[in-house]
């Protein structure tokens, strides 16, 4: 009998996934549409007036996204683009849902949709730009401490331009003329390409040099340096600017590239208790943050008394967005007949997934945030597949620099952490946020069309004959 | 618009979205690559219609072993790697004729300079037995403590030594 139970091991690269992902694309593109009919016909009873031309503006966006992509990026990874498509679609139709609203009108919350529609039509601009710009992500390496520098102005830059009256607490926007722009969000992916920068230089002084102590390796104390200085930078930010949010992106995104560069937990564990120890001391004594822990432990106690109500307690943001996801149980009230507009401000930025809660239910939730999930699954599928060191930390930073705001603003609120200003990916009303996450997304699939990439066939060798079975 | 309408509309809308997501990870499943594992008998066969002509060969001596299976409680069915560079390497025992040695088309390819390329193989008797035969190998083939010299059936349990390999059939 023959040796029939041999196997042969042979590397397989990625097929080109193009046609699938155009076929997913259609799919994306069909689901916000039928989102708007179902909007309209339960405000009004009629399809909405505008749906052809939201369907074929939608459809436009994807196709010249997916053209890009075919030529520039032939390789990519088939389901970051039409998961994001489909998300920046549902929030273009929730942020139209809430302009039916006559409530929100009133109290000032105008016509979003447009708006919305124009920097959704820029953050494709910009995804494009990427693409074709862009002609290797390792060029990036190149920039490690420009970005830095940059990264760091950006994220200092609100601190210092004159406030408005309605900031609303947190001051992350900068306005320029009738526009106001968050610095923060662009930040976002900067400081994902310095640490990656940094970190693919330093990780073996970081990982190696370090005495074991009670089961956790502690580093020496010169390599503390870099985390104690990111730390100091997040607690300014959360002193100055006393956002919340963007101070826990910010250290969290470099707690992770930490652990992921060195592997040692001991990292996890250093990130968590500086994380708290300095949320606790800031909030000791910066009103604005012990606002937003009130709101987070007692929201209900805004429909106490006056004179009963907890101090700092100002607005019923938190306990509506609860009711919301409450009202909508498992299946949801349906599109256009849920009442998230109760929530009033900010409705249709932070408070977006309430909406999605209260008129999709539990079930249309879990779907969303499957496909929040999906999305980060595959930049970190991306980062196990990317060949060179610099471009898996990019990969892994800007996917859990995306999980983290997703879990910021999710958690906030469900009330699960203490609220932030934060937009939620793609979903919410935001110029910046769009722009910055249309081209996070450009920069993965970059990173994954150069990992797929088959590798170039080896020349041929004048032995290449295959070992032939011995029969035996 | 009819509260029917609505509500179908609603349940509607919820099931497209999950099938999008659905639809999503079938893609990621059929997205996986690395590396294929090719088995060589099937290859071979690829460019026949039917099975292979070997299959139905193999297939007696599988029946057979499990027929005997049956009889006997005691028949091994896994080859366990316990000493050596392999150690921890788990063949299921299907009727097939393992072979090991240095040769890279071995059934299980041996690391070990004392090791000879065709060294040793194991296959089923007609009876369903697994024998264990020494291939001519310059240093030997020991079961316990004993060099083979002839084909000789496996107890379980028992250590075959072959350069600083150590094997045993288990249940």
């Amino acid at each position: 009998m023959s040796s029939s139970n041999t196997t042969t091991i042979t590397p397989q690269g990625a097929p080109n996934r193009r046609n699938t992902e155009l076929v997913l694309l259609a799919f994306a593109v069909l689901v916000p549409v039928f989102a708007y009919a179902n909007v309209g016909l339960a405000i009004d009873g009629s399809l909405p007036a505008g749906m052809l031309g939201y369907g074929l503006g939608l459809g436009a966006m994807a196709l010249v996204a997916h053209l890009v992509v075919r030529k520039f990026a032939p390789y990519a990874d088939p389901i970051l683009l039409p998961i994001a498509t489909l998300l920046n679609g549902l929030g273009l139709v929730l942020i139209w849902r809430l302009d039916q609203s006559k409530y929100l009108a009133r109290l000032g919350q105008g016509e979003g949709t447009s708006n919305q529609l124009m920097w959704s039509c820029l953050g494709i601009a910009f995804f494009v730009g990427v693409l074709v710009l862009l002609k290797d992500h390792r060029i990036l390496q190149r920039y490690t401490y420009i970005s830095m520098v940059v990264a760091l102005i950006l994220l200092a830059a609100p601190a210092f331009f004159p406030a408005r009256a309605q900031s609303f607490g947190a001051k992350i926007w900068i306005y320029i003329g009738p526009f106001s722009i968050q610095p923060g969000e662009f930040a976002k992916i900067i400081i994902a390409i310095f640490f990656a920068g940094y970190l693919m230089v330093k990780r073996d002084a970081l990982a190696l040099a370090s005495r074991r102590f009670m089961g956790l390796y502690l580093p020496r104390g010169r390599d503390l340096g870099p985390i104690l200085a990111v730390w100091a930078l997040s607690i300014l930010i959360l002193v100055f600017e006393t956002d919340l949010g963007t101070s826990l992106l910010f250290f969290g995104l470099f707690v992770v590239m930490l652990y992921v560069a060195t592997e040692r937990t001991s990292w996890i564990v250093f990130g968590l208790l500086m994380s708290a120890a300095g949320a606790a001391f800031v909030a000791s004594f910066e009103p604005h943050v012990q606002q937003r822990i009130t709101a987070w432990l007692h929201p209900m106690d805004i429909f106490l008394p006056e004179d009963q109500r907890p101090a700092g307690l100002i607005s019923d943001q938190s306990a509506q967005s609860l009711f919301s996801f409450g009202s909508g149980g498992v299946l949801g009230s349906g599109l256009g007949q849920g009442h998230s507009e109760l929530i009033g401000f900010a409705a249709k930025s932070d408070f977006i997934l309430a909406t999605v809660g209260e008129e999709l239910g539990l079930a249309g939730m879990m779907a969303v945030l499957l496909l929040y999930a999906l999305l980060v699954q595959r930049g970190m599928r991306t980062a196990l597949a990317a060949r060179d060191p610099f471009g898996k930390l990019l990969a892994v930073g800007l996917s859990s620099a995306f999980a983290l705001q997703v879990f910021i603003v999710a958690g906030g609120v469900m009330n699960l952490i203490p609220l932030t200003g934060m937009t939620m990916p793609f979903l919410a009303q935001g110029g910046s946020s769009v722009i910055t996450n249309w081209s996070l997304v450009a920069i993965l699939l970059k990173i994954s069309d150069t990992a797929r990439r088959p590798a170039p066939a080896p020349a041929p060798t004048t032995d290449a004959e295959p070992t032939q079975v011995v029969r035996l | 618009m009819s509260e029917l309408t609505l509500t179908v509309m609603r349940l509607g809308f919820l099931a497209v979205l999950w099938l999008f997501v659905i639809v999503a990870v079938q893609v990621i499943r059929s997205d996986l690559f690395g590396t294929r594992v090719t088995q060589r008998s099937t290859r071979r066969a690829a460019t026949q219609d039917r099975p292979p002509a070997r299959q139905p060969a193999q297939q007696p001596p599988r029946q057979q072993n499990r027929s005997a299976g049956r009889q006997r409680r005691g028949a091994p069915t896994k080859l366990v790697v316990t000493e050596g560079s392999l150690t921890g390497t788990v063949v299921t025992l299907q009727g097939q004729t393992i072979t090991l040695g240095r040769a890279h088309d071995s059934t299980i390819v041996l690391d070990d300079d004392y090791a000879s390329s065709r060294h040793a193989r194991i296959y089923p008797d007609r009876d369903g037995r697994w024998i264990v035969e020494d291939l001519g190998s310059t240093n030997g083939t020991f079961m316990d403590r004993s060099r083979l010299t002839t084909p000789t059936p496996i107890p379980l349990g028992v250590p075959i030594r072959i350069g600083k390999t150590v094997i045993e059939l288990r249940k």
